[in-house]
């Protein structure tokens, strides 16, 4: 499976019979790229991997959501995309609730980070969102960063590799959402931000694995302006959800 | 277009700024210039730059706005106060409304919002030098930033403008020759799929003359299509 950078309007190949995947257009017979971004042609598919853009709803992804209303039956969740999400409380809480007599945010309030799943999804982007599984939680203390969408496998790496990589060396806990936003709690939660930035910006380059292992096997950081300084993150897109 | 120049704007061939008739400018072209937003780009023809700057696909409001089945594109050309020898009133005016309108619409044939519905792609173009061939200008900065945003498009736009000056065809007017030349043309284009995406004309023209002048804007098109292309590959291709 060959690998290369396409632009917009590139032709890719002929169809040859195959499923046509994500990120292309068909016309006269040819397959071309919708997106700037990276190939993945296979023998009965043909994909574009969009290198930037927002992160669109797909059904059943697990995401990170932050609170941004709240409403009389349940929530509206900023999911990092243009299409926000609603939870509703029967989706969320499990004992039974008197909707008139309590106020939902004594559960979630507005900033709190949840991790949830996209239970429905319409054609004109209505988002519900679940969280009536185990992994489901309120994310409580930590951090929330905001990184590509499409750069998310990359951080997880193959089977969770490099995100496991991560995980042991700085000790920290780390959920990663599909779209794009990635918390982490624990003492060395820095250094972890600091490595999750670094493959988001060398994404594209071979070898990432050993140079992050490399990167947290220092003792001391000796790049100056580290991330462990609150200071830094400004520029960053670091949304610090600490109580 | 305008009034005769008081002197000679072509000797023996050669422009004032020293260049042949069928002869661009320098052209320059930088990605990735503004990080708050998804995507943008800078580029410059001569003394002529603009930026442009993409934000989204992003949550449309005020709601009757919205369009249930695409997502819409919205587009502002601005030239700033500074931009001009004499200062332009900041703010939209009458000239900039109109080209922000037809930047935009030179974008509808090559966008694919469809899988973005209720959704808006909120372009801006900003003039921060001006000398001739603003819009062109600003829409070869603007294919690249939606490129580079990550938006679906069928092909990139390239844009050049061409005129007629002292019985002259030229490529690619600047600012004194916009001013004093007979006719002057704007041409944007999917350079691939060979569809003319703009296209606006001042002046007189003969039905050949025209003919000619679109002819060598489409060429002049492939040319600066070759260098987006570079330049957005350059930008991606990183340390492979």
């Amino acid at each position: 499976m060959k690998r290369e950078i396409v632009l917009p309007g590139d032709e890719m190949d002929e169809r040859k019979g195959r499923k046509l995947g994500n990120g292309v257009y068909e016309e006269d017979g040819k397959v071309f790229s919708r997106f700037l971004g990276m190939t993945k042609v296979s023998e009965n598919e043909v994909n574009v991997i969009p290198l930037s853009g927002v992160y669109m709803p797909k059904l059943s992804d697990r995401i990170i959501g932050i609170i941004d209303e709240v409403e009389i039956s349940g929530w509206f969740v900023d999911i990092n995309s243009p299409y926000s999400g609603f939870l509703p409380i029967s989706e969320a809480v499990e004992e039974f609730v008197d909707l008139n007599r309590t106020d939902l945010s004594r559960y979630f309030d507005i900033g709190d980070a949840i991790l949830c799943r996209i239970s429905r999804l319409t054609k004109n982007k209505n988002v519900q969102l679940s969280m009536r599984d185990f992994e489901s939680r309120k994310l409580r203390g930590g951090t929330v960063i905001k990184v590509t969408p499409t750069k998310i496998p990359r951080i997880i790496g193959k089977e969770g590799s490099m995100i496991t990589l991560i995980k042991t060396k700085t000790k920290c806990e780390i959920t990663a959402g599909q779209n794009g936003l990635i918390w982490i709690r624990g003492e060395d939660k820095g250094k972890a931000i600091e490595a999750i930035l670094t493959i988001e910006r060398e994404s594209h380059t071979f070898g990432l694995t050993e140079k992050i292992e490399k990167m947290l096997g220092q003792e001391e950081d000796d790049t100056g302006k580290s991330m462990s300084d609150p200071d830094n993150w400004a520029d960053k897109k670091i949304q610090s959800t600490d109580e | 277009m305008g009034k005769k120049a008081d002197k000679e704007l072509i000797i023996g061939g050669i422009r004032t700024d020293q260049r042949l008739p069928d002869q661009m400018r320098d052209v320059e072209m930088e990605v990735g210039v503004i990080t708050s937003s998804n995507g943008s780009a800078k580029v410059s023809f001569g003394k002529t730059t603009a930026i442009a700057s993409v934000h989204g696909p992003r949550s449309l409001f005020p709601k009757f706005l919205q369009e249930s089945t695409t997502g819409i594109m919205r587009c502002r050309y601005n030239m700033a106060p500074f931009s001009v020898d004499d200062r332009k009133s900041p703010g939209p005016d009458r000239r900039s409304t109109e080209l922000s309108k037809v930047i935009r619409q030179s974008f509808q044939p090559t966008l694919m919002l469809e899988d973005y519905p209720k959704a808006t792609v909120d372009t801006f173009i900003e003039v921060i030098e001006a000398d001739g061939s603003t819009r062109v200008t600003g829409i070869n900065a603007l294919s690249l930033a939606l490129a580079s945003a990550g938006i679906p498009m069928k092909d990139l736009v390239a844009a050049c403008s061409v005129g007629k000056i002292d019985d002259t065809l030229i490529v690619d007017l600047n600012g004194l020759e916009d001013n004093n030349s007979e006719s002057d043309v704007a041409v944007a284009m999917m350079p691939r799929k060979n569809i003319v995406t703009l296209l606006q004309m001042d002046g007189v023209l003969t039905k050949e003359e025209f003919m000619t002048l679109l002819n060598t804007a489409k060429k002049s098109c492939n040319k600066i299509f070759e260098q987006q292309q570079a330049t957005l590959m350059e930008k991606y291709k990183g340390d492979e």
